[in-house]
């Protein structure tokens, strides 16, 4: 990935009354920048441009040139002529951004998705990276939740896991949104597959949920698919 | 000056502490030489190829503590392949066979093996302090042997390792007799720890002032610990999850009161932040601060914390803090001296990130600024000017926006003049990273205004040779040039072929520089070695001259090609 040259190449015309131009002055590009010609710079330009030997009137560096071209690159590899870098491409580039691959592994381990609870004010966020199973996860669900509902401070004590449990009555049925876009009850597939496509997670009410989901012993396709759909009404 | 005995020229030599200051000393004259070659007991070698070991030792034979690094800074981002070198053991040989009486040792980028680890534990009786900054080849056998040798251990201190995690037992080699703990971090462990084994120690630890743990131990743990080491001064937390009603957040919230020392804390690299109240009240002496790897900590809980940190010196961040949440960090912050703002997020869509406008708050509010990391999703010239402006202080500015080449997005013109006002404007600047839409125009800034800079990083930057020439000529204080995907050629490597004396590296990967242009160099130059990685079979076993070079690192060396150079680095 090589910077576009056709923006800009103030340097190409050495010679040229550019100098004022380029006279570094800290204001904003756009504004008057000579004020009263004062020169910033530590040498002059002109005497700069010799020592570098960039002028074309200087034969030497033009020799020079000459006896470097012919063992050497040709001369079009000189100048940067690949493609235009774009935000597509960013991710093909080795070492960019330049970031310690332990820190980059570091970030990855996290897996933040947003949870949603139905009759809930706000939705919360949790890392399912540091959770071991499923009943790690909603029993954490739980205690994110129940501070919100004094109705559900009842049942700690029982004991039960409503939220988990789906053969019996329960309050929230857990579901989550897959990388397809799909509203997928939670548990039906190994933790760590789950944890790969889990973009979001919705405590659904029962009341709702209730005649959509078939009981899990029922074959998965086609009562699925309702429930899906059925969701992604309700969703909107 | 041979009328003052040598003991009072080793008197004042003591009062200087820099290595350069030695490093001047030694050269005025042979007596000078002398005296303070057998008075220096601190030696840095910033590159472990410059010099031999025994060399080493012939000269300073009371060292004491010796500072190593070994791969080139590019290593960091996998442009250098494994098994490059960088090895510690010849050095902790020829250091073991010799009378030298270690008692420290700290390396970098630099290939550390549990042999290595286990001759130093047994070889050096007053062995104090072991720093490994970004090594690899080691296990946690390795810091057993460490645990279980060096009586006297003062130091164990691991930043960013690749370590392998055997698990569990190293930290209970540390004897019982063991007491002399001062510094402890084994933040980057991965695998599971002892936590029994932790507790003990830090109650036998009555020094103990730094302690950094790793995602394994808990809060409760935590809490112990901070029950027996309430003099800590350095602490990085483990897994910081608990349930913010329980007894034992309880219990934390008041032994956290008791630690009136903390003034850095890091870690968090799990967290619920609904126990981040538990740290407020330290939070106010805090001087330093290293978010960096609390992904769990965003939006309106991150910013709270930020609130209650007035007299932080040092934020270490990540980007989802966003603009807004720099803003707090500027009217809130106004004792600051270093920002790094990690991406959190480095090939996402960016809708997290940060931009020129947390970086101009951030120079409005913190004057004092003097060190920054900046990962950004764009920056604009208009931003670069005030900053520059703001701050005249720099001493290190690396910008990294996360499209390398991207442009002012306001005027689409390249980064040129806001890199050039920050150049002029901050006349201690010592380091500087590049990045963003650049032409040839910037480096003729840097030449001419960067008097004292001497690490410069560019990648995709330039137009032509003149380029890398503007440098080369104008930075006489430029010590390390790393480049990569710039169109610098053989022109411009072999303008100027003394400068490399006194530079200690250069590296160019990805440019346009040819082999001829290597060999040419590393005829005219026999004090350099040229080195060329070749790893993926691009050059056959007769390669042509006019091929281009992948990637080239030369350094300037006493000692000739090294003789630990894989099949893939060949040296010219």
């Amino acid at each position: 990935m090589q910077p576009d040259t056709t923006s800009e190449s103030p340097g190409s015309d050495v010679t040229s009354t550019v100098f004022k131009d380029t006279e570094l002055t800290l204001g904003l590009p756009g504004e008057a920048r000579f004020s009263g010609g004062k020169t910033c710079s530590k040498r002059g330009f002109i005497e700069t441009s010799m020592d570098l030997n960039l002028g074309d009137s200087s034969s030497s560096s033009h020799t020079r040139g000459k006896i470097l071209a012919g063992q050497d690159f040709s001369s079009e590899s000189l100048v940067s002529g690949a493609g235009k870098p774009s935000a597509a491409k960013r991710q093909e580039v080795v070492g960019w951004p330049p970031v310690r691959s332990l820190r980059k592994r570091a970030l990855e381990g996290c897996k933040y998705v947003k949870v949603a609870v139905d009759g809930a004010p706000y939705l919360r966020k949790v890392d399912l990276e540091i959770y071991n199973s499923y009943q790690e996860l909603l029993r954490a669900l739980e205690q994110l939740f129940m501070t919100c509902f004094a109705i559900h401070g009842n049942y700690v004590g029982e004991g039960e896991r409503k939220v988990m449990d789906p053969m019996k009555e329960m309050e929230y049925v857990p579901t989550y949104e897959d990388k397809d876009g799909d509203w997928m009850l939670v548990g039906d597939v190994p933790w760590k597959m789950f944890i790969e496509s889990c973009k979001r997670i919705r405590l659904m009410k029962s009341s709702e949920a209730v005649g959509t989901l078939a009981p899990r012993t029922h074959p998965r396709s086609c009562t699925y698919n309702e429930v899906a759909a059925d969701q992604q009404l309700k969703a909107r | 000056m041979n009328y003052f005995p040598d003991e009072v020229l080793e008197h004042v030599f003591d009062f200087l502490t820099s290595h350069r200051d030695r490093n001047a000393v030694s050269l005025v004259c042979s007596l000078w030489y002398r005296v303070e070659r057998f008075s220096r007991q601190r030696v840095f070698i910033g590159n472990c190829y410059a010099i031999s070991p025994e060399k080493l030792i012939t000269r300073f034979p009371g060292l004491k503590s010796l500072t190593l690094k070994g791969k080139p800074h590019f290593a960091d981002f996998n442009l250098v392949p494994p098994d490059w070198g960088g090895y510690v053991q010849p050095w902790i040989e020829a250091l073991a066979k010799s009378r030298i009486g270690l008692e420290e040792l700290r390396l970098k980028r630099m290939v550390v093996s549990d042999e290595s680890l286990e001759l130093l534990s047994r070889s050096f009786a007053n062995f104090k302090t072991l720093v490994l900054v970004s090594c690899e080849g080691f296990t946690t056998d390795g810091l057993a042997a460490i645990a279980a040798n060096c009586r006297f251990l003062r130091e164990l201190d691991l930043q960013e390792n690749e370590i392998d995690d055997h698990s569990g037992h190293w930290l209970s080699c540390f004897p019982d007799s063991c007491t002399s703990l001062t510094s402890l971090n084994f933040a980057c462990l991965k695998g599971e720890i002892n936590l029994a084994s932790l507790e003990r120690l830090v109650a036998r630890s009555p020094n103990l002032r730094s302690l950094r743990l790793n995602r394994a131990v808990p809060l409760e743990t935590l809490q112990k610990i901070l029950m027996r080491a309430p003099l800590l001064v350095d602490l990085g937390t483990g897994s910081y999850v608990h349930d913010p009603d329980s007894e034992t957040y309880n219990k934390l919230k008041t032994t956290i009161l008791k630690c009136k020392s903390i003034r850095n804390l890091s870690g968090f690299l799990e967290v619920a932040p609904r126990c981040l109240p538990a740290i407020f009240p330290i939070c106010l002496n805090l001087t330093s601060l290293n978010l960096s790897y609390a992904a769990g900590i965003h939006g309106s809980e991150l910013i709270k914390l930020i609130r209650h940190c007035a007299k932080l010196q040092r934020l270490w961040i990540l980007d989802c803090i966003g603009d807004k949440g720099l803003e707090v960090v500027a009217s809130t912050c106004n004792e600051l001296q270093e920002l790094r703002v990690f991406p959190s997020d480095p090939f996402g869509v960016g809708h997290d990130a940060v931009t020129e406008i947390g970086l101009v708050a951030i120079s409005i509010g913190c004057p004092k600024l003097h060190s920054l990391l900046y990962f950004c999703q764009q920056m604009t010239n208009a931003a670069l000017i005030t900053v520059a402006r703001n701050c005249p202080n720099f001493i290190r500015f690396r910008l990294c926006t996360l499209d390398p080449t991207r442009p002012d997005p306001e005027t689409m013109e390249p980064l040129d003049d806001g890199f050039g006002a920050i150049v002029q404007s901050c006349k201690f600047l010592r380091r500087l990273s590049l990045s963003g839409l650049l032409t040839d125009q910037v480096f003729r800034y840097i030449g001419m205004y960067a008097e004292q800079l001497e690490m410069l990083s560019v990648a995709f930057a330039g137009n032509s040779d003149k380029g890398m020439l503007y440098v080369l000529n104008g930075c006489k204080k430029l010590r390390k040039l790393e480049i990569r995907d710039c169109p610098f050629g053989n022109m411009a490597l072999l303008s100027d072929v003394g400068k490399y004396e006194t530079m200690r590296s250069l590296w160019m990967s990805s440019c346009e520089v040819t082999l001829w242009g290597c060999k040419t160099l590393a005829k005219v130059m026999p004090r350099l070695n040229v080195e060329i990685i070749n790893e993926h079979d691009q050059m056959e076993i007769c390669p042509e001259d006019g091929q281009r070079v992948e990637k080239m690192y030369l350094y300037r060396t006493l000692v000739g090609p090294r003789k630990d150079a894989p099949e893939f680095v060949w040296n010219l």
